[in-house]
């Protein structure tokens, strides 16, 4: 089973190597052109490319991609003033060069910690405005693919630090931090996210101040913070684990005080050791971020509700309206997995 | 003196545990007691007391039935019990379906395995809720009205009303399956499932049976070549070799994997609230809209997914300690 053989010559024994063989691939070719028929027919053929409501009811078995050439900036933006959108399409953009910068090992340098913070900075400054001259836009009216890859990044790198501190926490000598850190990982992992979104978007105003109204969107954040961090911690305590104990013990023996050890000699290890399994993660939270919907927050998914929901005219075309924003999902995460098995060989490679 | 530091260190470390408890505990009573003070400023009462009034709201479908005279804790009981009907088969037809896929992205055949490679790539990297929401939208929009149904297999059909099945009966000469038939206004007899049960199921299915896939094949490759080649000198059969030398094995990288995607089948289930289908989630969301008991109807759902998480993880890991290695933990 294991050690398939790769290439042409390969491929033609097992397509035809044996009557079974070929009976296989004459059902499975047919059956492959059968659906590309149906596809091609239904998605290109007979399909209707221009923003044209008449031609796209007019059409029977053929998609819309009218709705897309129609609808594309409130899907992608939400909300956001239309003459302002220029604004979310660089804060994308910024967000994707600093995440796509830091995706090279050989960026892997103290310089990317304030270049992260000055491109959150600059993606905080283009979304909200209200200084240089540009018009404030409040969070309420953020939507669209900068949100779905602002919650997914920004929570990442909140829930990072939190993740860090319970991972060692759960592996600390002390009793009562180890009950509490691996309480907390286990309660919040056993949980839906959704139940955890429901109590930061119900629960967290309760505990403001009288007169304070917090922002949905950091309530939010602050439930998909808390939620990632669990599930990133037990990822980090994974690559503790195997960092070899003899490590630690050498280093203290040779002076080295508890925090140095872990600071400088574990953790870079156990880091480097669980990068494929973050990457996974950022994969799942970034999907994770379509339910803040469910709590009405306009991301992708939201942002789609909005821009078709509404409107009568092009709401028989949603099933369109769909496929293109299961597409820049499909890039988006298919890009990081595959990113994520470079990284493992490469890495895997080095000394 | 050296005894005398570490002595001073064990103190400092139960002190500063002493207080992180006692920070904790605090903050616990801090936040509640400040949660409920606000409650009863804004006039809202608190208590699980609602759990035996009348609901005011009913659910159309499941095996409880639940009309609106009825208490709110039966309306629970009803969503947990949809819950189980929708994530008990979507596990079944997840394992199933993944198990296949997962063999098929390892089988010497160059088509079956691209096909089940673009399986899993497309359904895994697309949010769960979004593949949701899609099928909705085609199950109530692109399907036949109820009166024209689409038949997909002898007695089972499908239409904007759902999916009939053939379901067994008993009868006057036991046990039967009653075959749904169609008639005049539409398709009768068999079970019916509402569009949003199958929906929520086959959501399921289709996107765990992607992750199962993944399981499965880490699972399979990590039986040595050596096992599959000492099988082929035994004469066994390639079938022969997957069903008695490879996946006994595989099983015991995969039954662990599979607990958690297991977990979070269960888990995802709760999405079913973005579809109209009335699981537990739903209900408490109706619950927190009629009486703004927010705080309780969110503790239920966390405590009700807890403890299936708990039982779930509990036969998981009776399943595995039979098909663990002897003498292995």
């Amino acid at each position: 089973m294991r050690n398939v053989a790769q290439g042409p010559i390969a491929w033609r024994s097992e397509l035809w190597g044996s009557p079974l063989r070929s009976l296989a691939t004459v059902m499975l070719l047919a059956l492959l052109a059968w659906g590309g028929f149906h596809v091609v027919e239904w998605g290109i053929v007979h399909a209707v490319f221009r923003a044209d409501a008449e031609a796209c009811r007019a059409v029977q078995h053929g998609a819309c991609w009218g709705v897309v050439a129609e609808k594309w900036r409130p899907m992608l933006f939400g909300r956001f003033p239309y003459e302002e959108q220029w604004r979310p399409a660089i804060a994308v953009v910024v967000l994707s060069a600093v995440t796509m910068l830091s995706a090279w090992p050989r960026s892997w340098r103290w310089w990317l910690v304030p270049l992260w913070a000055a491109a959150l900075l600059l993606f905080v400054l283009l979304m909200r405005g209200g200084v240089l001259g540009l018009a404030q836009v409040p969070t309420s009216r953020w939507g669209g693919l900068p949100l779905t890859i602002g919650l997914a990044v920004v929570g990442l790198a909140l829930a990072f630090p939190l993740a860090l501190l319970l991972a060692l926490g759960r592996r600390s000598g002390w009793p009562v931090v180890r009950t509490l850190s691996a309480s907390y990982i286990e309660l919040v992992r056993g949980v839906p996210l959704i139940s955890v979104l429901f109590m930061a978007s119900f629960l967290l105003p309760l505990l403001w101040p009288a007169g304070w109204q917090p922002d949905v969107l950091v309530r939010v954040l602050a439930g998909l913070v808390l939620f990632v961090a669990a599930y990133l911690a037990e990822i980090i305590r994974g690559g503790l684990q195997a960092v070899p104990r003899e490590q630690t013990e050498v280093a203290m023996a040779l002076g080295f005080g508890r925090w140095p050890v872990q600071r400088d000699i574990v953790l870079p290890q156990a880091l480097r050791l669980v990068v494929p399994a973050l990457t996974n993660s950022v994969v799942g939270t970034l999907k994770d971020t379509s339910l803040v919907t469910v709590v009405g927050l306009f991301e992708l998914t939201g942002a789609l509700g909005l821009a078709l929901g509404g409107d009568p005219t092009w709401r028989p075309f949603y099933l369109e309206g769909y496929l293109f924003i299961a597409v820049v999902y499909w890039v988006l995460c298919f890009g990081l997995s595959r990113y994520s098995v470079w990284l493992e060989k490469r890495l895997s490679a080095a000394p | 003196m050296n005894g005398g530091a570490s002595r001073r260190g064990v103190w400092l470390a139960w002190a500063v545990q002493a207080l992180l408890v006692l920070a904790v505990v605090a903050g616990a009573v801090w936040v509640v007691h400040h949660a409920l003070e606000v409650l009863r400023a804004r006039g809202v009462r608190s208590g699980f007391d609602f759990l035996t009034e009348p609901a005011g709201f009913s659910i159309s479908e499941g095996w409880l039935d639940f009309d609106a005279s009825q208490p709110f804790w039966r309306a629970f009981l009803a969503g947990l019990i949809n819950t189980v009907r929708a994530a008990v088969p979507a596990a079944i037809f997840s394992v199933v379906l993944g198990t296949l896929i997962g063999i098929g992205r390892l089988a010497p055949h160059v088509l079956l395995r691209g096909i089940c490679t673009a399986y899993v790539e497309l359904l895994r990297n697309v949010p769960l809720l979004v593949q949701l929401l899609m099928l909705a939208f085609a199950m109530a929009n692109l399907l036949p009205d109820p009166t024209e149904p689409l038949r997909l297999l002898p007695g089972v059909w499908l239409s904007k009303g759902g999916l009939s099945v053939p379901w067994p009966m008993v009868g006057e000469g036991g046990l039967h399956f009653e075959f749904p038939e169609r008639g005049d206004f539409g398709v009768s007899g068999g079970a019916a499932l509402s569009p949003e049960y199958v929906t929520i199921v086959a959501g399921l299915s289709f996107y765990s049976a992607a992750f199962v896939a993944e399981i499965v094949r880490a699972g399979i490759l990590s039986v040595s070549q050596g096992q599959v080649l000492a099988g082929q000198a035994l004469g066994l059969s390639p079938v022969q070799q997957l069903r008695i030398v490879v996946l006994p094995q595989a099983l015991r990288v995969i039954v662990p994997s599979l607990t958690n995607q297991l977990l979070s089948l269960t888990k995802n289930s709760s999405l079913a609230v973005a579809v109209g289908y009335p699981e537990l989630v739903s209900v408490a969301n109706t619950t927190i809209g009629s009486n703004g008991r927010a705080f309780e109807c969110i503790a239920i759902i966390m405590a009700v997914y807890l403890l299936l998480s708990l039982l779930i993880s509990f036969g998981m890991n009776r399943y595995n300690a039979r098909v663990a290695l002897r003498g292995w933990r």
